[in-house]
Parts: C-alpha cells; structure tokens; sequence
C-alpha cells in the first residue's frame, strides 16, 4: 500500500466520525460567520463605511475567512488530536497496522485542513449572501487557499499537541500565538495601520499571508506577491509536518 | 528445518536506567502457540512492542519473518490484541472491524464477507450495530480479536486477552484460540492465568525482570522445575506450625501469601501428619504450572 492510501485511510476514518455529526456542525459552520458577518459587518460597517477602499462588509468576510481556517484546523490539531491520541488510543491502534507515524500526522494534518475547507466553504456562501464578494471570477481560488491556509495552521497546532502534556497547555498557544494572529494579522484592518516593528512582525506570520492572498482573490484590491504568500504557507506547512513527525516519534515510540 | 517466524538474540531494552528487557535469545517456529509468561513488569508488553516496531531496540537482534523486526509493511500479515482496550469508541461493532481493515488497505467491499464471519466468529452477530461502548468486557475483548482478524494475519499477537474476564467469556476466548491455531495461524500469548498457558500455549517461555527464567512445554516445565505432587497447607497455622508439621520429613516449600505449598515424589507421609492437626487445611494435588511459575519468580511481590 502506498503512502498516499495510508494516510487518506486516517483521513476516511476522521471523515466517517464526522459525518455522524455532520449537521450538527454545519449549523456552526454556517451559523457562527453569519452572525459575525452580519453583526460586525453591517454593524461596524454601517458605521465605519469602506477599509482600504472597499466595503467593511467585504473587507472582513475576506478576513474572518481566514481567521476561520486557521481556527477550524488548529482546533483539529490540538484538542481533537490530542483526544484521539491519548483518550482513546487511536493512534495507539493504528501503529498496530502497516500505518506509521507519518502515515498518521499526514492524514491528521489533511483532515484538519479539510475541515478549514468546510467551514471556508460555509463562510464563503454566507460572505456572496451578505455581499461580501466582490470579484466572483477569482473568488473561487480562494477555496483552494483556505485549504492551503488550514494544512499550515494544521501542521502547527500538531507541533503544539506532540509537545503537549495536558489539556490545559493549548490555552498558552491560543493566547500566545492564535489570538494574536487573529487581531494582528489583518483580519479586522489593514496591519499597514500598525506601527512599523510590530508590521515587521505581522509579515512573518502564516495568517498575514493567508489574508494577502484571500482579500485580494475575493475583493478589487490588487493581488501582489501571491507566490511569497503561497510560498510562507507552504514552508510553514512543510517544516510543521516534519518537526510533527519527529515529535511524534520521540513521544510514541519508546 | 523451517525458518522461525520470530527470533530474538541479545535482545536489550532500557528505559532511562531502567533496563526492561535483559538480553534474551529466542525463537518461535511458526504454527505455534507460544506463551509469554512473567509478573508484571517482567517485560512482557515490552517485548511485544518492540516486535511490532512500536519501542526502538536499545540493543540486540530482533526479527519478524525473517527480516528486522519494526517494519510497517511486516504489519500487513500480524493482528495485535493489546493489552490495553482501543475500540474506536465513535463507531459501532462493525464499523470498527471495517474501519480497522482500511488501514489495512482493505474496501469496505471486500471486507463484506469477512466481517460478517468475524462477527459471528466472535459471537458479535447479534451486536453487529452497537456502540463499542454499551458492550461488556467479554465482548469487547472478542471484538478485539475479531478485529486483529480483519487482515486475515499469518501472527496473531495477544497481550493478556481474557485479563479481568468472567469464566465462560474466557472459557470462549480459549475455545476460538484454540481454532486460530488449528487453522496454522502462529500466536503469540501473554497471559498471567496458568491454567490459559497450560492449555493453550505448546512452548512457555517465563520471563523475571527482563530475562527468560524458563522455556519449554507446559509438561516439561512442570516436570523439570517441581515434584509431581503438592500439598497446599492453609488455615490457622504460622510458620512455627508448619515447621513442626513438616519436621525432619526434608520438604522443599514456597510460602506465599498464607499458604504454604509443600512439593514431594510423594505426599503420604505428609498426608498422614496433617490428619494430627485439626485447624490444618490441606488440599493434595499433581502439580501444575502455577507451581512452578511460583517456585521460579519467587514468593514475594516483584514490584
Ligand atoms: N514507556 C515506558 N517508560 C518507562 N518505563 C517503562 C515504559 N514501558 C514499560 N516500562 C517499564 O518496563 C518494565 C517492563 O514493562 P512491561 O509493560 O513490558 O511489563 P509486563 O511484563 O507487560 O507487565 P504486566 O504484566 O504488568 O503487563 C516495567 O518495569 C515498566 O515499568
Ligand atoms: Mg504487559
């Protein structure tokens, strides 16, 4: 068997848990980023009219879309996996059978990023409902950034639980790192109103790059650099993976 | 000969200071049933591990089919019970076996068939739909080995599988073990119930803080290791007592517990005294594998 159906078969397993649960969670899926949308977007928007040019509604649809992914797959990555890691032995069962290590981080991490593009794809419908489209010829590749954008958040949040000795450790890497990132990285407003250090910050963060990509794909602001975006995305993606692996090794194996 | 189905030469395996397992040879040949026998801690869970490539050696030789044991791809022909329960809680009996089979490589198609058989193998049949979580222990651990079936495996490796059963839920446990090994499947068995070795296991192996004490046949060890006959003397005695009962009759025995287990070629003279001791119990029986299990891993707790 090759590894690309070892780790779908991770994959499928975490899909077939979902699906049980589906509907439940599309209601939050569609709900949450409607009322954000709808109250921040209207709200706020009415007040404060357009951000960098074009409307708040769309300037934070593009935002919370990314805010979104990384939030849907970092969750993944720490609780869920933590969960099946070490409550139910999951991962403990699946070593009994040809999968390995990175057979089981790579279907975690794509799963998480999966779930990004659900919940992206529920957001993306109620953001084109509100009006918070405007260019729908490109508006579509988004989607594929999103997915992009949740294997990075993925791969970082499975650093995260790899080290992790309990529960309580994630609440350090949402205040220290997620939130941050969430009001830092121009979810909200453009980070150009930022002080030049704290910029200097911003740019080396994967969620900036996500927001440089996705705003620019779904409003008329021009797109610029897209592959450094793509690029960051992808070596945070990449380097996540592979110190996951290692860590996961180093806990399980001994 | 044919070559063994898993060989072991100098096997080392250290946890920090602590050295688990202690540089142990073995072979199994195929078509067996081979007993992993030893207190808790001796190493047994250890060994397993390593087999499976889930705890690195530290040193020595260690091979499955052949080639170094740990490899992903030699996990295709082995099923693993372990010792600790990981039913996929968020799916049913059967969803387990066909969600266990696709980390095998195996459609839900082509485990159609065969799940059915395991579930009735198994004596799940009825259970096919529910939650893992509304079994009971028994059904749960053979859901467990139907699911160590699903790959139809050549080794079939059991870490204590009937620990904490009731007698009939171990006594079925047996029974289908015994028809794995009739169908030329190899297991490998740990288990801390001597009667369970006894009857199903061909080749002991008895391991005591990481290093193999013993190894042979049920019949072998038992004759090799105690006397053939054993008085167990119990009631309200104390050492003092026994020492007068069994005075200068030169009886080797363990005291476990409040036990004493006296073994002999030959129990009469033995017999006749414990008649003169009205709060004596005794009980006399032919020796078993329990005996020799305590006789080897000592009288007191090893842990
Ligand atoms: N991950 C670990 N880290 C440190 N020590 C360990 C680890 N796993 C096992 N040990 C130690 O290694 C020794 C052997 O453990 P092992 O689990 O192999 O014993 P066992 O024979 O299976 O015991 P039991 O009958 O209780 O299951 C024990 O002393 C145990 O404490
Ligand atoms: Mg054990």
């Amino acid at each position: 068997m090759m590894q690309l159906s070892r780790m779908l078969a991770v994959w499928h397993r975490n899909f077939l848990v979902w699906r049980k649960l589906a509907a439940a969670s599309m209601v939050g899926n569609f709900g949450d980023p409607f009322l954000y949308l709808l109250g921040l977007g209207y709200g706020l928007g009415m007040y404060i009219g357009e951000m960098s040019g074009i409307p708040y509604m769309a300037f934070l649809a593009s935002g919370i879309l990314c805010s979104s992914a990384m939030n849907t797959a970092t969750f993944e990555a720490t609780y869920s996996v933590f969960t099946r890691m070490t409550q139910q032995f999951t991962w403990e069962g699946m070593l009994a059978t040809p999968l390995s290590i990175p057979d089981i981080v790579a279907g975690e991490m794509l799963w998480a990023g999966t779930k990004s593009l659900i919940a992206g794809t529920a957001i993306f419908i109620v953001a084109g409902l509100l009006g918070g489209i405007q260019s729908w010829d490109t508006a579509i590749l988004a989607l594929p950034v999103v997915l992009l954008t949740g294997l990075c958040f993925a791969s970082l949040g499975l650093v995260v639980c790899m080290l992790s000795p309990s529960y309580d450790f994630f609440l350090y890497y949402f205040t220290l790192a997620v939130t941050p990132m969430f009001l830092f990285c121009g979810v909200f407003y453009p980070i150009t109103t930022l002080p030049e250090p704290v910029q200097m910050f911003a740019q080396a963060l994967p969620l900036t790059h996500a927001v440089d990509l996705i705003r620019p794909l779904l409003t008329e602001l021009p797109l610029q650099a897209a592959w450094l975006h793509i690029g960051v995305l992808t070596a945070y993606s990449a380097g996540g993976y592979a110190l996951a692996v290692r860590l996961a090794r180093r806990r399980l194996l001994k | 000969m044919t070559n063994p189905v898993v060989s072991a030469k100098g096997l080392y395996k250290r946890f920090g200071e602590h050295v688990a397992v202690s540089g142990v040879d073995f072979d199994i040949p195929a078509g067996i049933c081979f007993g992993i026998l030893g207190p808790n801690g001796a190493g047994k869970t250890t060994l397993i591990r390593m087999l499976l490539g889930m705890a690195p050696l530290t040193s020595g030789e260690y091979t499955l089919f052949g080639e170094s044991a740990g490899v992903a791809e030699q996990r295709q022909r082995v099923g693993v019970v372990p010792q600790m329960d990981n039913l996929d809680p968020d799916f049913s009996v059967s969803e387990n076996l066909f969600v266990y089979a696709s980390y095998f490589g195996l459609s839900r198609l082509q485990m159609q068939g065969k799940v059915n058989e395991l579930l009735s193998f198994s004596e799940l049949s009825g259970r096919s739909s529910s939650q893992v979580a509304n079994l009971s222990g028994g059904m749960r651990r053979r859901l467990m080995i139907a699911r160590a079936l699903v790959n139809d495996p050549d080794v079939v490796v059991l870490d204590e599988p009937t620990t904490g059963l009731d007698p009939q839920a171990r006594h079925i446990i047996w029974q289908r073990l015994r028809e794995l090994k009739r169908s030329g499947k190899t297991l490998i068995l740990t288990t801390h119930y001597m009667e369970e070795a006894e009857q199903l296991c061909d080749d002991i192996m008895i391991l005591n803080q990481g290093r193999i004490i013993a190894r042979g046949s049920p019949r072998i060890l038992i004759g090799k290791h105690v006397e053939p006959e054993v008085v167990e003397l119990r009631g309200e005695v104390s050492q003092p007592d026994v020492d007068a009962l069994l005075g200068e009759l030169n009886i080797d025995y363990e005291h476990v517990g409040d036990s004493w287990f006296c073994y002999l070629d030959d129990a009469r003279p033995l017999l006749e005294r414990c008649t003169g001791f009205p709060k004596l119990n005794f009980v006399h029986r032919p020796a078993n594998l329990e005996d020799v299990f305590l006789k080897l891993t000592g009288r007191e707790l090893s842990e």
